[in-house]
């Protein structure tokens, strides 16, 4: 287990490692500095403001400092926000993405796992058919028009909900609906057909047979089964409600990261790319890897590789 | 022969060895002809109603995206002159006079959009775009994938640890961040190779669309190349395998001609099921402002468009919004059915 464990956490800090090195280069590839875009200013201002957050200095010496002081914690000063670090801008908006992405999650698996469970023991009747129907629909439709479209309807021609902003608890209803759309379409879908596979098992003829109520055998052998594709999901579906959230954050004007990441790309803002680039890398990656324990803990069938 | 009542002796009769008569032959003929792998999952695919009615609703697509906009009256860059923000079937002022002088004017069948370009046609090109995209990205990505998971499986012992160790990281990389930066670092060099002699073809294309293929030449090959390699792990141990390894036949052909050939089904339903997720990438993208280049439209594009003017003209918006819904529905249905048809052990 504890190799298990050491082997996951070393792949994982190769891969942040790695994230880091690409999104450096990159973003030195990507032409225009971060002074260029502003008004005509002196070629001496020029070169004190790149003088002093040590753009001047050749490229892999910029990117060793870069690693050692990002270790350190310290992903440095903003360049076009001055006199903020990039740590205090993520810590601003980092909640807030959070708290959005966070109620998704939880309104995916509350909804996603009981409906899944509900088609696979109900198999064949109508409720199965509409629930298997909206999935198939749901991881269809790309999370813009979902957002679009609860927009028209519930912000502009209804005007039940605000659309800009997150101020009141209104607000979190349509940017949750839309981010928790595809995840809970897909939740159905798995748990539908892992529910499906374990109801075939022998263990739950047996426990028919021992007399145990319908309910008892669902909750006590088969939902416990069930539930471990979901529990390999929610990884990856973390990484969904993070990144998805570019869009999401675009249309509802949330102040949150995945619009404070565009916005720095557009920008050339280095530090803050690089910033938020490393923290959302590394949050993924973690939940990742806890995810992958947690998985063999619950399972221990699985082998440990 | 007197024979031993307890023996084991076997009872053999002269008549056992006569020749068969005709009736016994015929038990032994082949009545049917052999069904190939093929004809076998194309059987199980016609008989599925949701996988059918989605092929048709593909080619439908497709007709209205390649094949129609060369003889429509409009072209998606054309701006007609007071023609701006008509609704569908509306027709403009100068329209409406050459229609009273007897003239025919073929009708904005989905209106027009605020530049006075004519809104039908601009989706079929969209569409045109979202498909291509989603065909050209799944063929580089069923090349890389399948080759390099094949490559991997075949050899095994470090090669494999090595090259598996790299999808890992891939797949653990958060893409929607490298896309975003990626489609920023190659515009200017794409931009750069435009001016050379022989790469004129890249501004007719677009830059961003070029990187899309990039990123995902770059990223999305590493489902493909785990799933392929899951299959030939397991093929590599085949007798014919052994027997084409005995014959001399190099690893390049076994690899080309008798792995991949035999992992054809998982290919098809992992190449089906790709479409449409590239499909959904690109719109994505382009609905981010980073998709393809102006005036040519995606539908990613032609929705985010749309979004300024969401008020008062929201068609629009649930035009392309609804057709990509519908494509990548297709797809998925179709990818579903032709798992069932070609690889029934996938299904659960």
């Amino acid at each position: 287990m504890l190799k298990y464990i050491a082997k996951r956490v070393g792949l994982a800090i190769v891969t942040v490692w790695a994230v880091a090195t690409i999104t450096f280069f990159l973003m030195n590839m990507v032409p225009g500095g971060p002074f260029l875009s502003e008004k005509a200013i002196s070629p001496q201002a020029q070169a004190a403001l790149e003088a002093k957050y040590g753009l001047d200095k050749p490229l892999f010496e910029q990117y060793l400092t870069y690693l050692t002081d990002a270790l350190h914690g310290d992903f440095g000063d903003s360049l076009k926000q001055r006199g903020r670090t990039v740590m205090s801008i993520i810590k601003t908006k980092f909640p807030v993405s959070a708290r959005v992405g966070g109620i998704s999650v939880l309104v995916a698996l509350c909804l996603g796992v009981p409906l899944g469970c509900i088609a696979a023991i109900r198999r064949g009747k109508f409720i199965d058919s509409f629930i298997s129907v909206v999935a198939t629909c749901g991881i269809a439709v790309p999370s813009f028009v979902i957002c679009t479209v609860l927009m028209y309807f519930f912000g502009v021609k209804l005007k039940l909900l605000p659309t800009l902003g997150l101020t009141s608890w209104k607000h979190y209803i349509m940017p949750v609906i839309a981010l928790a759309f595809y995840p809970t379409a897909y939740i159905m879908r798995l748990t539908r057909s892992s529910m499906l596979d374990v109801l075939g098992q022998d263990y739950m003829r047996t426990a028919k047979a021992k007399g145990l109520s319908q309910a008892v055998s669902i909750f006590k052998h088969a939902l416990r089964n069930a539930i471990l594709p979901v529990i390999t999901y929610v990884g990856p579906m973390l990484a969904y409600t993070l990144s998805g959230s570019f869009v999401v954050e675009k249309i509802f004007t949330i102040p949150g990261l995945g619009g404070e990441f565009i916005g720095s790309i557009t920008s050339r803002d280095y530090t803050v790319i690089m910033g938020t680039t490393i923290f959302l890398a590394t949050l993924i990656v973690v939940m990742n890897v806890i995810v992958d324990i947690v998985y063999k803990i619950v399972d221990p069938r699985i082998k440990l590789k | 022969m007197k024979q031993n009542p307890i023996s084991f002796q076997l009872k053999l009769n002269p008549e056992d060895f006569l020749p068969a008569t005709e009736e016994e032959k015929e038990s032994l003929v082949i009545m049917r002809e052999s069904v190939s792998f093929w004809k076998d999952g194309f059987r199980r695919l016609m008989k599925n109603k949701v996988a059918m009615v989605s092929i048709v609703v593909i080619l439908i697509i497709m007709v209205f995206s390649f094949i129609v906009p060369s003889f429509y009256p409009y072209s998606y860059k054309e701006q007609i002159k007071g023609a701006n923000n008509l609704k569908p079937m509306e027709y403009s002022e100068k329209e409406l006079e050459a229609m009273a002088a007897g003239e025919k004017v073929f009708p904005h069948i989905f209106g027009t959009d605020k530049l006075g370009r004519d809104y039908a046609i601009r989706v079929m090109m969209g569409s045109r775009i979202s498909l291509l995209v989603g065909l050209i990205a799944t063929a580089i990505i069923l090349v890389i994938g399948s080759a390099y998971g094949s490559i991997a499986a075949f050899f095994g012992g470090w090669v494999d640890l090595v090259m598996m160790r790299i999808v890992d990281i891939i797949y653990t990389i958060p893409d929607i961040l490298l896309i975003v930066l990626l489609s920023f670092a190659l515009k200017a060099p794409l931009g750069a190779l435009t001016s050379l002699p022989g790469f004129g073809w890249v501004r007719t294309v677009g830059e961003n669309l070029i990187s899309i293929f990039i990123v995902f030449a770059l990223l999305y090959w590493v489902g493909m190349a785990r799933m392929v390699r899951s299959q030939v792990l397991m093929l590599k141990e085949s007798e014919y395998v052994t027997a084409a390894r005995a014959l001399g036949v190099g690893n390049g052909k076994i690899i080309k001609k008798h792995l991949l050939t035999n992992c054809i089904g998982t290919l098809i339903v992992t190449t089906t099921l790709q479409i449409p997720s590239s499909i959904f990438t690109e719109s994505f993208l382009s609905f981010l402002g980073l998709g393809v280049a102006v005036p040519l439209p995606s539908l990613g594009s032609l929705a985010s468009e749309a979004i300024n003017g969401l008020n008062t003209y929201p068609y629009l918006l649930f035009i392309p919004a609804a057709l990509i819904s519908l494509i990548i529905l297709s797809f998925n249905l179709l990818g579903d059915g032709l798992r069932d048809a070609f690889d029934p052990k996938l299904k659960n």
